[in-house]
This record gives structure tokens, C-alpha cells and sequence, in this order.
């Protein structure tokens, strides 16, 4: 069992620096010590001033996204043992400008993100902003986007995408992704207007499925299958053959269920 | 994509031309790119070599006389490769970007299985049929 494990680390101080540089720390290694946990140590022990974002360490905030010896993951889960190697070399996620050190910008992604409308989009807005019941779906119909929905927005797949790396016009994978999210979710009627921008050149059709962001994805969302599926809606589209529908309708309240004796009534609201 | 005020990180063209440890599809979007590049160069070429017909004969000839020799045969030869993978990859890509071979939205459980293993059969499926042709092709070009 290795007793060290040394750490490369691209830094980068906008105040200081004219170009990032590595540098090289030795840490003690403990089993189970995640690549984030050793950050922490080289900041205890080499470099206070050593930047990145974290929170929750559970892989479930999508803020300690970087690129671990070649490949995007998240730092807090991603075991320093499972790398098999005795350096590890961390370096913010390419293809998003360098605040400083590992902090990725990551706000043009979600500028884009936000500008293909992440939402659901209904014709009756007093429902949605003041709703008096759910809307109608079926456990199939939640199938559907369920999967692209646990997307938390970490960014690996912009940085695993090789036409991302070269065409900044590209949406990239995880906007994309979000929109077919929405696009496939049966509450939604907001197709035709994401379809203004995702049939122009920033939206899927760049997209030729090289595969990494989904090979890279820490939960499993799979934004290729998303950006294929979304390009097979905006074909059956332009031959009018997509499944044109109302959204879903609002849930009719049970009319001949009665409550069951014995069972007590709930707590008083408290809020 | 919003301006930002970080110092530029993206990879550019080493985004899709550094392989290092990705898996089989990046190479083969590599490839595909690669060869549509060739193919194209190839394109612009043979426009190039046959318009010469418009001006006269003699120009003609002139033309097909420096694009003869073995290192143009080569150079053909290498383009019916590239036309072979380019496409057959392509009716690939086609199928995939219908959504076919992509598999259905699942239940995302560890380890994850994605549509690019959903798809390889594909994959493999259509680098067996573009070597076949190459094979054949080479027979028939060089086999005599």
C-alpha cells in the first residue's frame, strides 16, 4: 500500500501569473482518500492559497468538477486508489476560462443553459403559478426524461466534448441534455419555442457523437442519448409526424376513494 | 455562450485530435473528421483537375499528366479508404442521430451503462463492413 501520494496541480493567480503553471506536492495517503480530501490536505500542509469549489462531498452538488489525470469527474468521488497511479494531476475543467486555480468559469454554461428555457412551459400560467392540483402523468411518461433529470449541472461533459473544444457557437452537451428534459416531459409545451433555438447552429446538429460526455458523466445522465433522441424530435418535426398534444391536464381529485377508519387525520400546518 | 473575463482554457484542436484515454467513438469522430477533411481536399482537387477540360485539350492533358505517377495512385488509393469509412460511419451516425440503436431513457444505476455501449455493436457492425470494402477495394486495385 502506498504511504505518499503526490499531487500536480495546474495553478493559476490572475494577479499573479501570465500563464498556468504545475507544481508538484507530496501528501501522506490514507485508504479511502478521495482526489478531494487530498486537496485538502495540500492546502493544510503545501498551498493555503490554493482555490477550488466543494460542498456537499457526496457527489451530489456538481461543484468540484475537474479534470483528474485526463479525464472530467468530480473530485469528492473519485477514490485516489481507483486512479492506479502514484501522482495524481489535477487541472480545472478545459473549455471554461480559469478564474483561478481549479475554479472553472462556468457561467457561460449556464447562460446557455438558461436561454433554452430549463422549465416547464404551459399556455395556463394561473395553474402552474398558482396550481390546485398535479398534472397528469403516467410512470412511462416520467421514463421518458427522468434520467436527464438528475443532471446536476457539474459540467465534465462541456469539458469531455471534443466539438465544444472547438466550437464555442456549440450549446454543448449539458444545455442540450436539459432542453430534451423538458422537451419530452408530457406536463411541457414549450417545443416550438426551444425549437427556435436548437434547430439554428448552436444546437444539436453540431453534436457527432464522439460519446464522451456520457462516458464521463458522474450520474449517469447520458447526454448523447439525449442530443440523438432531441434530433429525432426535430426530424419527426419538420415532417410533422412529432405527437402534437395538449400538455398534460391537470389531475381530477379521486372521486370514489373513502378514507379508510382508524386512520388519523394529518398535524395542523405550521407553515 | 456568454463573454467571460477568465484566462481562455479551451482546448481547440486538440479538443478532438488528443485521443489519450477516451474510448472507441472518439477515435472513430476523429477518424470520420479526419477523412471528410481528405475527402474534401480530394474533392477540390478533381474540380479542379477536370475543369481544366473548359479551357482546351491541350490543358486537359497537362492536368492529368501531373496528377499521374505513383504517389498520386497512392493518394487515390488512400481516398478510397477514407471513402470507405467515411461512409459507411456516416450511415452509422445517420441511424444514431434517428435516435436508432441509442437504446431508451433508463434508470441511471451504477455502473452506468450508456448509449455509446448501447450503440457499439453498431460501431463494430459498420467498422467490419467499411473493412470488408477496403479489402476488396484493395484486392481489386493492387491485387493484380
Amino acid at each position: 500500500m502506498m504511504k505518499d501520494v503526490t499531487y500536480r496541480i495546474r495553478l493559476f493567480d490572475p494577479n499573479r501569473d501570465s500563464e498556468p503553471h504545475w507544481e508538484a506536492f507530496t501528501i501522506p495517503y490514507a485508504p479511502g482518500m478521495t482526489v478531494l480530501d487530498g486537496l485538502w490536505k495540500v492546502k493544510e500542509l503545501h498551498a493555503p492559497g490554493l482555490a477550488w469549489r466543494s460542498s456537499c462531498r457526496m457527489g451530489v452538488c456538481g461543484s468540484c468538477g475537474m479534470l483528474i489525470n485526463g479525464k472530467p469527474g468530480l473530485a469528492c468521488n473519485t477514490q485516489i486508489s481507483e486512479l492506479h497511479a502514484l501522482t495524481v494531476a489535477v487541472a480545472p475543467l478545459p473549455n471554461f476560462d480559469i478564474i483561478r486555480d481549479l475554479v472553472p468559469d462556468l457561467a457561460p454554461m449556464f447562460g446557455t443553459h438558461q436561454a433554452l428555457l430549463p422549465y416547464v412551459i404551459r399556455e395556463d400560467v394561473e395553474e402552474r403559478e398558482n396550481p390546485t392540483a398535479e398534472f397528469w402523468q403516467s410512470a412511462h411518461e416520467l421514463e421518458q426524461y427522468l434520467q436527464f433529470s438528475y443532471c446536476i449541472k457539474c459540467g465534465c461533459c462541456m469539458a469531455a466534448c471534443p466539438t465544444f473544444a472547438t466550437d464555442a457557437l456549440y450549446s454543448g452537451p449539458m444545455p442540450l441534455a436539459q432542453a430534451h428534459r423538458y422537451n419530452s416531459d408530457t406536463r411541457d409545451g414549450g417545443f416550438a419555442v426551444r425549437k427556435e433555438v436548437l434547430a439554428g447552429n448552436a444546437g444539436p446538429w453540431r453534436c457527432h457523437y464522439a460519446g464522451e460526455c456520457s462516458r464521463v458523466c458522474p450520474k449517469g445522465v447520458d447526454p448523447a442519448k439525449a442530443i440523438q433522441l432531441m434530433k429525432r424530435e426535430l426530424v419527426l418535426d419538420l415532417l410533422h409526424l412529432r405527437k402534437q398534444g395538449c400538455p398534460a391536464p391537470v389531475a381530477k381529485k379521486p372521486t370514489e376513494i373513502k378514507r379508510r377508519d382508524g386512520v388519523p387525520d394529518a398535524p395542523a400546518r405550521t407553515v | 455562450m456568454l463573454e467571460t473575463k477568465g484566462r481562455p482554457n479551451r482546448l481547440g484542436l486538440w479538443g478532438w485530435l488528443g485521443g489519450g484515454r477516451w474510448g472507441m467513438e472518439r477515435y472513430l469522430y476523429t477518424l470520420h473528421r479526419v477523412t471528410g477533411l481528405g475527402l474534401l481536399a480530394y474533392f477540390l482537387l478533381h474540380i479542379v483537375v477536370t475543369s481544366s477540360r473548359a479551357f482546351s485539350q491541350g490543358a486537359w492533358e497537362e492536368a492529368m499528366a501531373r496528377v499521374s505517377g505513383e504517389i498520386f495512385e497512392v493518394g487515390e488509393y488512400l481516398v478510397f479508404l477514407a471513402f470507405a469509412f467515411h461512409a459507411v460511419n456516416g450511415i452509422r451516425l445517420l441511424l444514431i442521430e434517428l435516435g436508432i440503436g441509442v437504446g431508451q431513457p433508463i434508470e441511471p444505476v451504477y455502473p452506468y451503462r450508456t448509449s455509446v455501449d448501447v450503440q457499439r455493436p453498431l460501431a463494430i457492425g459498420a467498422l467490419a463492413v467499411a473493412a470488408v470494402i477496403a479489402i476488396l477495394g484493395t484486392l481489386s486495385m493492387w491485387g493484380e
